[in-house]
């Protein structure tokens, strides 16, 4: 078999475009089966509180109610949600009971499920349930967590989970780098609670088959496979009497498809009612329900020579993680501690992370979890550190960016969990100059902090790292089928990001066939492949597309043993031909597909790529903007993203990647802020309120991206991608908004920069108003 | 508590008559979805924001989770159903221009947004084929997606103009604006 590589890296029309442009989509809502059901959550209004009573009996008696289900239908022990991720003993005792019972924890927090025969009749029983809450104090914010005088769980006795240590170099070296260093600097900086907000909210339909006692699951994307395990221990029955069927999904950025309490109720009273029931979340309860992010505080330090080297980074961290433990919700604490170095030269480094409780929506990991928010500290600590010392901003980050040689390097330990780890390759500095020629740097560094026709520019740089193909392995099993045509099948899950003609373009080269030999891409759900590991820390296409080409490998294998089968010889001797369509040996040749095929029933094969070291692809981004100082408005007049991901798939579908997470960063760095007033109850409860980006607010936005460097880690050479966009977005706009107001001393140590934060910077600084 | 009776509501969707009994509270935008099966049109906030729910009532870009299905009796609706030109010979959807260029320009990712985005900016060309940027992008400022940053979207409108140019394609002629009031 040849690798032509036709396909990989061509800019392939996708596939799955079709159905979406023509409304064929298949999203959860739009499948409907008869006599199916509906749900809705009666979610708590209080924020903190004993659950005294819940009366469902007015609810009951309304026609079309099926069931009103409390914690109390749910059996003896209420099931609750585990960790999926860094499961640990000490975290463990935060997490979220399916329903509450006792106490309820936050404003939306599912306390009873009712099921009836229309959404509308649903949602009225829902407002006849009687929910008797005592009020207890709401904790809102860190200190109050950390004083700890009202808990959340009293039987815990604090409000603060494990905390995280990433570590370079011992305590010795640590305490040595900053008492020796000339300079040293220390700042607080805070990132604000925001979310995904996919287009479409979440829904599950689930259907009981009461003869073959099995449930079928669809709506679920992400991680099916691992949904189904755990639904499979929670409701008791075995795993193969559940399919989980994935649908198309509107979204994903981290947050859809962990498990959610109303995964395990919709499915529990489809099972109990023995009919199919469908829940569809509305806007509100979305931002109430699905997991916020990014909320966290970090005093940083850092020490260094006064040419500017550094010699040290050390901060002390404390993540928001609202009332529960969430499955994923240690991976922004563990890669805010670990990449806090980003891809600079820190010889020793120490950050603790504290993983707090409050009154407020538990969080999880949200596109470049952890990461969006260190790389904020870090590179605005670097902008006052080089300022401080009289050096240029892109002289202190030239000096201190990673050279090639030391590439790959050892990345801090992070404990307790003991876990490092390695980069993979890569050439920092050609991104980081790359993208300052894109930008013009040169000419423009001049107009920085100057004011020009009423309003002020600003320019700023920063580089990342970005850690992709998250293990341990994935499946893929390719058939070629009768017709001569192939299908693949893919345990990776595909949440809107172009995996079918990924996957296709893969498959297709490393059979050596046209994209229409390839019949149909297959993903995700349970059923496809013998286990798959999802779509999370960018690893689909480097994880599912190294499978395929296992699989590849396996069905050429099978092709020729077939054959040899047939001519009677040993498979060495077998030549396959014409792009697959025929089998030759000893001067015969016979065609594969057709009746008289040698593969006339189908042969398949399968294919497993394992993996436990990470890729690392990399990149630098720069900003040039203007602040009006008279109404703290920011105009984005240029943003460049310049990346290397070792090996281009699908240069289209990766410039959108990038471009839709730069854009998502813009909006958790300007606009979106999920806020709480004192009693804990959320302001930002609809779009109009929760503010995310508009097509009119940055159209200047581009993304150039290399492949100079593949990836040792994985046979395509391909790097995880897609989540880096978001990453330097933070730090960067920031750092302009501060070269921008420089005359005025503006350090916007706190997101989001907001007009009137920064309107009110700007007053404080001047003097002019006595802010608190 | 007691619900108004269902009544029943005329109307034509993509050039068919539809009768359907709604619920007078029912949606135009769950009539549709639910009644007529017509799921192409999709609800992201079912508060007038999001934009995904657009479809064109006689020829005007509305959000269809804002009016209710009856009062739409009487009206042309048009869903991205039939935006297309139909199915071509191999069976498979042919795309309308429009349509193609949002796939050339990668003008969607999960596609939710993409019924909702398409239907306003073909409401926009056939009132105003030679938009400029600046206009395409201020059209779709009420039509949110989160996942392509817009950049390939405001792309693909500007280079579908000349087929509007030419005469407006696809399903019904639309004529006039986009209605920004809900
Ligand atoms: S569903 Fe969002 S505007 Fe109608
Ligand atoms: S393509 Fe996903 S919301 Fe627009």
């Amino acid at each position: 078999m040849t690798r032509r590589d036709t396909l990989v890296g061509q800019p392939v029309e996708r596939l799955e475009d079709l159905r979406f442009l023509s409304g064929r989509g298949q999203y959860v809502d739009d499948r409907s089966v008869d006599g199916m059901l509906h749900a809705t959550l009666v979610r708590s209004t209080v924020a903190h509180g004993i659950l005294r009573s819940i009366d469902t009996t007015a609810a009951c008696a309304l026609p079309g109610v099926h069931a009103v289900y409390t914690a109390h239908d749910l059996g003896a022990k209420v099931p609750v949600i585990p960790m999926r991720m860094e499961a640990n003993a000490d975290l463990a005792r935060f997490e979220q009971p399916v329903l509450a019972h006792g106490k309820v924890r936050y404003v939306g927090e599912p306390v009873a499920l009712v099921v009836a025969d229309t959404a509308a009749i649903a949602e009225d029983a829902a407002g006849l349930v009687g929910v008797d809450v005592a009020s207890l104090p709401p904790v809102l914010d860190r200190a109050s967590s950390e004083r700890g005088e009202v808990l959340l769980f009293e039987a815990v006795g604090s409000n603060r989970g494990l905390s995280l240590q990433a570590i370079r170099g011992d305590a010795a070296a640590i305490d040595a780098a900053f008492q020796d260093a000339p300079y040293t600097r220390r700042r607080r900086f805070k990132v604000h609670r925001h979310t995904a907000l996919p287009m479409e909210t979440r829904g599950l339909l689930a259907e009981w088959d009461p003869v073959r006692q099995r449930l079928t699951v669809s709506g679920l994307v992400k991680v099916p496979f691992a949904i189904r395990s755990l639904l499979a221990t929670l409701l008791d029955m075995p795993e193969s009497a559940i399919d989980a069927v994935e649908s198309d999904c509107g979204g994903g950025f981290g947050m859809r498809g962990e498990f959610y309490p109303e995964d395990f109720l919709v499915s529990f009273a489809a099972r109990r009612l023995g009919q199919a029931v469908k829940w569809i979340e509305d806007r509100n309860e979305h931002l109430l329900a699905m997991t916020h992010a990014r909320e966290v505080e970090c005093d940083l330090e850092i020490a260094c020579d006064l040419d500017g080297t550094i010699r040290g980074l050390r901060g002390r961290g404390a993540y928001d993680l609202g009332a529960y433990i969430r499955p994923n919700a240690v991976t922004a604490p563990r890669n805010f501690a670990q990449m806090a170095g980003g891809p600079y030269r820190i010889p020793a480094l120490h950050m603790d992370v504290a993983m707090l409780v409050s009154n407020k929506t538990p969080a999880g990991s949200y596109r470049g979890p952890g990461r969006f928010e260190t790389d904020y500290f870090r590179e605005r600590l670097f902008d006052i550190a080089a300022g401080d010392l009289g050096i240029d901003r892109v002289a202190f980050r030239r000096h201190n960016l990673l050279r090639r040689h030391e590439v790959p390097g050892r990345l801090p330990v992070v404990m307790p969990y003991g876990t490092g780890g390695e980069t993979d390759s890569g050439d920092y500095h050609e991104t980081f100059e790359r993208c300052l020629a894109e930008i013009g740097w040169h000419d423009k560094v001049a107009l920085a902090g100057r004011q020009v026709d009423g309003v002020f520019h600003g320019l700023a740089v920063g580089s990342y790292i970005e850690g992709g193909a998250s293990g341990p392995r994935e499946h893929a099993r390719l058939v070629f089928e009768a017709d001569g045509r192939v299908t693949v099948h893919v345990g990776s899950s595909a949440v809107g990001q172009g995996l079918e003609t990924i996957f296709a373009q893969i498959a297709a080269d490393a059979l050596g066939l046209p994209m229409d030999r390839i019949a149909g891409v297959f993903h995700g759900s349970s059923g496809i492949v013998k286990m798959g590991y999802g779509s999370l820390g960018s690893r689909s296409t480097v994880m599912g597309g190294s499978a395929i080409l296992d699989a590849a490998k396996n069905l050429d294998h099978a092709l020729r043993a077939a054959a040899a089968a047939r001519f009677g010889c040993a498979p060495g001797e077998v030549s396959i031909e014409d792009g697959l369509r025929s089998a030759a040996a000893r001067g015969r040749s016979l065609p594969l597909a057709g009746p008289a095929g040698i593969a006339a029933d189908g042969i398949e094969a399968e294919g497993v790529f394992e993996n436990n070291r990470r890729t690392y692809s990399y990149g630098t981004h720069a900003a040039h903007l203007t602040v009006d100082p008279a109404t703290g408005q920011v105009r984005l007049l240029e943003y460049v993203s310049v990346e290397d991901v070792g090996r281009i798939i699908n240069p289209m579908t990766l410039h959108g990647q990038v471009l839709g997470a730069i854009v998502q960063g813009l909006g958790g760095t300007l606009l979106e802020h999920l806020v709480y007033d004192g009693q804990g109850q959320l302001l930002t409860g609809s779009l109009a309120s929760y503010l995310v980006p508009a097509a009119d607010d940055f159209p200047n936005i581009r993304s150039i991206v290399l492949e100079n460097h593949p990836s040792p880690v994985s046979p395509l050479g391909a790097k995880g991608a897609g989540e880096g966009g978001v990453i330097s977005v933070g730090g960067v706009v920031a750092n302009a908004i501060a070269s921008a107001l420089s005359s005025f001393g503006v350090q916007p140590d706190e997101l989001p920069l907001t007009p009137p934060r920064i309107w009110e910077l700007i007053q404080r600084s001047s003097g002019q108003v006595d802010l608190p | 508590m007691s619900n108004p009776p269902p009544r029943t509501v005329r109307f034509t969707v993509n050039g068919k008559p539809a009768a359907v009994e709604v619920e007078p509270r029912l949606t135009l935008a769950d009539c549709l979805r639910h009644a007529l099966r017509l799921t192409g049109t999709h609800v992201g906030c079912e508060h007038g924001v999001c934009g995904a729910c657009t479809v064109i009532v006689d020829g005007r870009a509305m959000r269809s989770c804002l009016m209710l299905a009856v009062q739409a009796e009487g009206c042309t609706v048009e869903t991205i159903e039939g935006l297309g030109t139909g199915l071509d010979e191999g069976g498979a959807e042919a795309l309308g221009p429009l349509q193609a260029a949002f796939r050339r320009h990668h003008a969607l990712q999960c596609g939710f947004c993409t019924p909702g985005m398409l239907m306003t900016a073909h409401a926009l060309l056939s009132r105003e084929p030679d938009a400029d940027a600046d206009r395409v992008r201020e059209a779709l400022s009420g039509n949110l997606c989160r996942c392509t940053g817009y950049i390939g979207i405001v792309e693909a409108v500007l280079d579908a103009r000349p087929a509007y140019q030419a005469g407006a394609p696809g399903g019904q002629p639309a004529t006039g604006g986009i209605d920004r009031t809900g």
